[in-house]
């Protein structure tokens, strides 16, 4: 166990010879809710996996804490026409084991990346827009895209750039022992055990500063409270995901540091606005009705009946924002002009009245209940809330690995849930979530409420067809608005993420949600 | 005896055959696990090939004899979270629960059995009422309440003991150990206690209850009468009367705690199968929810052999056996 006191002295020991502070050779330990599945880079795309291997590898283009854009391995890139775009590479790059890092291993990983197999989650997707990737020198890239958009660049920031010297023929097995697993990030591989602890050492050479920890332990510690406990006994100095009911303990601990940031993740309400006969929603006397959720005035009436303020203040203990839209605000494309609705009780039973339901309807809202922050709780106050403007509502929840498979089996009528736009674009989730479902052109594959409107659509895909960045983003903006002004689903709430440290270690909060090893630093 | 353990074999395999056709219906009834493990923005036909590359478009019965073809040749399948074979996944992680299981197991006899005993031997003293008294609070306390509230006490408050993980390890034949070093046995000490509790008010409440039932037959009495030393009474009298049930009890416990210790391990973290299974459960990994059954089951077969041949050892009016019983 390493003591609070070590690192004080560790600390006063820098201020007092006040050279080289990143030279303390410190250790630390996080304590992470959701364990990486693999150290594979490219094995499946899961969010969790990806901040573990993120501390090993880069990728050429990366996304800082408030998710824009930055540069990584790359440190340029343009358009330079006929959907050519341009990167120039990062000289003076090496691998973990001395190589130098050339345009070779970037098409290597194109190359790999894509064709792993059993990935239950393929990276296939990211590379969907290359036709074709040349290297016309050592540190250039050219990669000619199927479509003009600046979807590429954001796609880049998926891809964990692996050598090709190492990788040639590595198998997934390969990198979770370490053999492959040599990359140019900030911290190199130690050992890993799948579901146990990840150990990394520093990276003194790497390009964008050495972490002032000598070794860094990433343990996984899936209970909540037990992770809690980890950091107050000081046996992690850093962890994430902190949950509500601890988060006024914590904070009100002197030895004790929190770093927050709004989530990625916008919790909202899907409505099926597909079906003329909805399977869980009746007249009061349980007798068969259209499915009144076809009517807008219907669906504005649930989203003033939704008191957000309430909601983030009991349940999430504040840790959260009122939301108008799927996208946060600092994403590409975010629609100022899109508010949350107001909590107006008299206003949706007037609503309802106007659409021919004076008297309400049964319904029946369901939920995950182990997914997202006060799942549960949040399902049981949406139903009271429904409930007090005259629509009769009983709950259901369910542990998310019932519910996902059935809200996609389009069981539900009405139910709560949540998107994250990992890529900080407002198109990632009109495209995913409010597009007319398109198994064809694979537009809308989330669109678990069926809405469909040719605005949001046409929109859209304008957006995801320009070089322009700005321009895209003035499209989904434009989109935005007709969905959410449709109220074609109800968004919620932004969710925060909360880490906490102990005292003398702060943490670089990310929207994305990354828990990275280099992001932790020194207090000076 | 041989006959007696081919019996035993051929049930076994029954068992696990039965088993892992619940499991497999079970596990297909709850849902699609590509729904849990896609990428929510990954389009239909990505969900569609992934779905035929882990064979979960093909009618349930033909995914059942794909399995049962594989795991005849020892192939358990493959996890489809991490990509590892789900044998491997598991047995790597046997070690930790079996350790732990062990302790536990131990510290229940070492501590319950004495206890019982007194409590069973001189049942008006306060000290053995106390006894008694306190193994309810054994029984009625949950187990994840007394782990957080171990935690809390000696891992923050006193800052005694380490609350998470196996702490340092030591490799034996290729297997991590914790208990042979100083660091991992102060690992082990809070999950072990946690996990032992219960077992301790089990063990104290049917040591004490044989003791009531054989003190005052007749051979005792007469023994007591001859004037043999209590102490030898005791040994070789009562504590070998009362054995049988707390053999069958000890060997149930065991296998209890090694399949089930999930509360244990995720609140202290401990890397062992029960933290693995919940996992898995939560993401529908069904090659590995399926394996880690199977072993369990096989595990219990074997344990309750292993009692059968205790009694024998322990009583010897009991004879192993086909239909000569």
């Amino acid at each position: 166990m390493k003591s609070f006191t070590t690192l004080l002295g560790a600390g006063l020991a820098a201020a007092t010879l006040a050279v080289a502070p990143l030279a303390l050779a410190a250790d630390a330990t996080i304590g992470i809710r959701t364990e990486p599945a693999s150290m594979d880079p490219h094995f499946s795309y899961v969010a969790t996996s990806k901040a573990q291997v993120t501390n090993v590898f880069d990728t050429l283009i990366m996304r800082d804490k408030d998710l824009q854009l930055a540069p990584a391995l790359a440190t340029s890139w343009e358009h330079i026409g006929d959907g050519v775009w341009e990167l120039k590479l990062r000289e003076g790059v090496t691998w973990h084991d001395g190589q130098p890092f050339t345009a070779e291993d970037v098409l290597f990983t194109f190359e790999r990346a894509p064709n792993v197999p059993n990935s239950p989650a393929p990276f296939g997707q990211f590379l969907s827009q290359v036709e074709e990737a040349t290297a016309p020198d050592d540190h250039t890239i050219h990669i000619k895209t199927r479509n003009p958009s600046p979807q590429i660049l954001f796609d880049l920031a998926e891809i964990p750039i692996v050598s090709k010297h190492a990788g040639d023929g590595a198998t997934t097995a390969d990198y979770n022992s370490g053999k492959a697993t040599i990359g140019t990030g900030p911290f190199k591989y130690v050992s890993w055990q799948p579901g146990g602890t990840l150990k990394l050492t520093r990276n003194d050479d790497y390009w964008g500063g050495a972490s002032p920890f000598e070794t860094v332990d990433v343990i996984g510690m899936p209970n909540d409270a037990s992770r809690v406990a980890a950091l107050l006994s000081g046996d992690a100095d850093l962890i994430d995901a902190v949950p509500p009911e601890s988060y006024e303990r914590l904070k009100a601990d002197d030895e004790i540091g929190i770093f927050m940031t709004p989530d990625v993740y916008t919790t909202y309400v899907f409505l099926d606005t597909d079906r003329e006969v909805t399977p869980f929603i009746t007249a009061k006397d349980g007798s068969e009705i259209k499915n009144p959720l076809l009517d807008q005035r219907v669906r504005e009436a649930l989203s003033l009946a939704i008191n957000r303020e309430a909601i983030i203040d009991r349940l999430l203990l504040g840790l959260g924002q009122p939301a108008g839209q799927l996208a946060g605000p600092t994403m590409v494309g975010f629609n100022n002009e899109l508010q949350p609705s107001p909590y107006d009780p008299a206003r949706a039973k007037a609503l309802l009245a106007e659409a021919g339901y004076p008297d309400g309807f049964k319904m029946t809202l369901q939920g995950p209940n182990n997914r997202y922050v006060a799942d549960g709780q949040i399902a049981q106050a949406l139903a009271q809330m429904f409930s007090a403007i005259g629509i009769e509502t009983d709950v259901e929840t369910m542990p998310s690995n019932v519910f996902f498979p059935r809200a996609s089996g389009r069981e539900f009528s009405v139910f709560f849930l949540a998107w994250g736009s990992a890529q900080g674009t407002a198109w990632h989730g009109l495209r995913g979530v409010l597009m007319t479902y398109d198994k064809e052109k694979g537009y809308g594959p989330s669109n678990r409420g069926r809405y469909s409107n040719p605005n949001v659509d046409e929109l859209t895909i304008a957006a995801m067809s320009t070089f322009d960045v700005d321009e895209a983003a003035r499209l989904s903006a434009e989109a935005a608005g007709f969905a959410f002004r449709d109220f074609a689903i109800l968004p919620m709430h932004y969710q925060m993420n909360v880490w906490a440290a102990r005292n003398g270690f702060v943490y670089e909060p990310r929207q994305d949600q990354m828990t990275l090893a280099h992001g932790l630093t020194v207090k000076d | 005896m041989i006959a007696f353990l081919i019996q035993r074999l051929l049930q076994g395999a029954a068992v696990v055959a039965a088993m892992s056709l619940i499991v497999f219906i079970g596990v297909y009834a709850i849902g699609d696990p590509v729904e849990i493990l896609i990428n929510p923005d990954a389009d239909q036909a990505t969900r569609e090939a992934v779905t035929q590359m882990l064979g979960l478009d093909q009618p349930l019965w033909v995914q059942y004899w794909r399995f049962v073809q594989a795991a005849l040749q020892g192939d358990l399948g493959t996890s489809f979270v991490f990509n590892i074979p789900a044998g491997e996944l598991i047995l790597e992680r046997m070690p930790a629960t079996l350790e732990l299981a062990v302790t536990a197991t131990l510290m229940a006899i070492l501590i319950g059995i004495p206890l019982g005993l007194i409590a069973g031997l001189d049942q008006e003293r306060w000290y053995a009422k106390s006894i008694l008294a306190g193994s309810i609070l054994g029984f009625s306390l949950p187990t994840f309440w007394v782990g957080l509230i171990l935690i809390l006490t000696f891992g923050v408050w006193l800052n005694w003991l380490p609350v998470f993980g196996r702490g340092e390890t030591v490799s034996v034949f290729g297997i991590e150990w914790s208990f042979l070093t100083l660091d991992g046995l102060a690992h082990l000490v809070l999950p072990a206690t946690n996990l032992a509790l219960f077992k301790i008010a089990l063990f104290i409440r049917l040591t004490r209850a044989g003791v009531r039932e054989v003190l005052p037959q007749d051979f005792i009495r007469y023994a007591n009468a001859m004037g043999i030393h209590p102490a030898r009474v005791v040994s070789r009298h009562v504590l070998k009367n009362i054995m049988i049930p707390l053999v069958t009890v000890i060997g149930i416990e065991f296998g209890s705690v090694v399949a089930f210790a999930v509360v244990t391990e995720s609140i202290f973290n401990w890397p062992g199968m029960g933290k693995l299974i919940i996992e898995s459960i939560n993401r529908l990994d069904r090659p590995v929810i399926v394996a880690y059954l199977m072993v369990i089951v096989v595990m219990f077969v074997i344990i309750n052999v292993v009692v059968d041949l205790l009694y024998a050892v322990l009583d010897p009016r009991v004879r192993l056996g086909g239909s000569n019983r």
